[in-house]
């Protein structure tokens, strides 16, 4: 069976993204923090820390509502909310 | 007030949920699941395996009606080295323990029966808060409005926001979960068969041990499901922080492993999914009630981390709120001392019995990752691939070699403390 990214992967669930995040870091929070854990707790590579713009970019799209990420948080600053109704994932196969 | 309050409202139509709802709605008493995903299982994902015991109680047509992709006959139990490994099979073609399900279909066919029996179903609602009055939990706040009832039962999964609100549950530590990730990979129904050595509708559990996840708290697993196989794995997030690294690394190495890659060959991978796993057991469970207010399942931490069973526990918690509720509502008493029998009642199970059997038994392999989790499982694929060898050295010798390595590599000071632990893991489940 041949690799598969990330990316990939997402594309097999079904999904109607808001177009707001529901996922809020808090950015001093971030910048101060030493290890990023969402960076690797994420199933779905929704957190990438950008060094340019100094940030935490929130590829809120991508998220499969796991809440690794709120239960990783080292400042445990991270505002992590349920989608709207209507939004979000739709799993068939879980 | 009066049109828009129920007896019972139930946040979340998971296995827990409509387990509590269905028991409420076969005696008789107005029950309103409240689900957040577009029908019950759209948000849902484990194994997974649901049990004979409790599923029966709540559904005594299940076997012959409801959508069940195996019955798991077979139970395997794999120790993985980085390219070999020592699999242990147990075979029984009589077995009637569990099965495989999906969710989507699964808690779709649990809640239809729930709606069947007079139960109120609203999908698509997410409840973004408790309404507590008086320090009592009166009713749910949507993202379109406010609804009241006697009792709320909250059934709102692993994360559980709504127990955090009323302070029954804390934040989570980060070594006390597990994130679950897995594919759903499609295969034609008679290549499962054949690979996994299995009668038309027996089904195969695989646990699995050891490489990728060497010395890491984590734990691989196969279903095999009607058309398609699951495998996945839940590792602690504690561990992925320490070692930075990315559930999904770690699944696509499983699936790479030379004993494993065979089974899912020329598959095609239907959906990825990821869930957290609330495996904080014993020590973590919070209390499970309060005025007004029942938790059941993952949100009540209710998990064997061990066998890794969840959705038995969810049942039966579901369940026994729902019974309390029910005595509740007949004595028009909603009180915390009242909904407190939910949890005595919860404690006399063999479930809650179990979680205490094992109450220190993860933080001990834990605490020992290295050798429980790496030196031990490749030392038994060494020792295989000694065993099975055919050459030039005699065997006698290989022995020797095996037993100096063996305790060069561990030292004495080491396998002494690895003997107390093991010692304190078989007495600590036994006691």
């Amino acid at each position: 069976m041949e690799y598969k990214s990330t990316d990939e992967k997402l594309q097999t669930v079904k999904s109607s993204p808001d177009i707001v995040s529901h996922l809020v870091p808090n950015t001093e929070d971030c910048r101060k923090c030493e290890n990023k854990s969402c960076q690797y707790v994420c199933p779905a590579g929704v957190y990438e820390w950008t060094d340019w713009d100094n940030r935490m970019l929130v590829k809120f799209e991508n998220c499969l509502e796991c809440g690794a990420c709120r239960v990783a948080c080292d400042k445990q600053s991270l505002v992590w909310k349920y989608p709207k109704s209507g939004y979000g994932i739709t799993y068939k196969q879980g | 007030m009066t049109t828009n309050k129920t007896d019972v409202i139930i946040v979340g139509a998971g296995v827990a949920g409509v387990a509590a709802g269905i028991t409420l709605a076969r005696a008789g008493k107005k029950v309103v699941i409240v689900e957040r995903g577009s029908y019950a299982g759209a948000k849902n994902m484990f194994g997974g395996a649901i049990y004979d015991y409790p599923t029966r109680d709540l559904y005594p047509e299940f076997r012959e009606q409801a959508p069940i992709e195996r019955v798991n006959k077979t139970h395997k139990y794999m120790i993985n080295d980085d390219n070999t490994s020592v699999t242990l099979s147990f075979n029984n073609e009589k077995s009637e323990t569990s099965y495989t399900v999906i969710r989507a279909k699964w808690d779709k066919w649990c809640v239809e029966r729930a709606v069947e029996l007079g139960a109120y179903y609203s999908p698509m609602t997410v409840v973004r808060e408790l309404i507590v009055k008086d320090g009592k939990v009166v009713g749910i706040k949507t993202d379109e409005e406010e609804f009241y009832a006697d009792i709320v039962i909250l059934a709102d999964g692993a994360n559980s926001l709504l127990a955090k609100q009323i302070g029954l549950r804390k934040n989570l530590k980060d070594c006390e979960n597990a994130i679950g990730v897995k594919e759903v990979i499609s295969l034609p129904k008679e290549v499962i068969e054949e690979r996994f050595n299995l009668s038309p509708e027996g089904g195969c559990v695989t646990e699995i041990i050891g490489a990728p996840m060497k010395g890491i708290t984590g734990l691989g697993f196969m279903y095999t499901n009607k058309n398609s196989v699951s495998i996945g794995l839940g590792v602690n997030l504690d561990e992925l922080k320490k070692h930075k690294l990315t559930p999904n690394e770690l699944l696509n190495k499983l699936k790479e492993h030379p004993s494993i890659a065979p089974l899912i060959k020329d598959g095609e991978l239907l959906e990825y999914s990821a869930h957290l796993i609330p495996e904080g057991g014993f020590n973590a469970m919070p209390k499970l009630y309060g005025d007004g207010v029942m938790v059941v399942g993952d949100a009540g931490m209710l998990v064997n981390n061990v066998h890794w069973e969840g959705t038995n526990l969810a049942m039966m918690s579901g369940m026994l709120a729902a019974q309390t509720a029910i005595e509740a509502l007949n004595k028009n008493d909603f009180s915390s001392k009242m909904l407190s029998l939910y949890e005595k009642k919860f404690k006399e199970t063999s479930f809650y019995k179990d979680m205490r059997t094992y109450k220190d038994a993860v933080k001990i392999v834990h605490n020992n990752a290295y050798s429980f989790l790496w030196f031990y499982p490749q030392k038994i694929n060494e020792f295989f691939e000694m065993f099975t060898e055919s050459g030039y050295v005699p065997r006698r010798s290989l022995y020797k070699r095996f037993i100096k390595n063996f305790i060069k590599k561990r030292n004495i000071k080491g396998l002494i403390k690895d003997a107390i632990n093991f010692a304190r893991l078989f007495f600590g489940v036994l006691k």
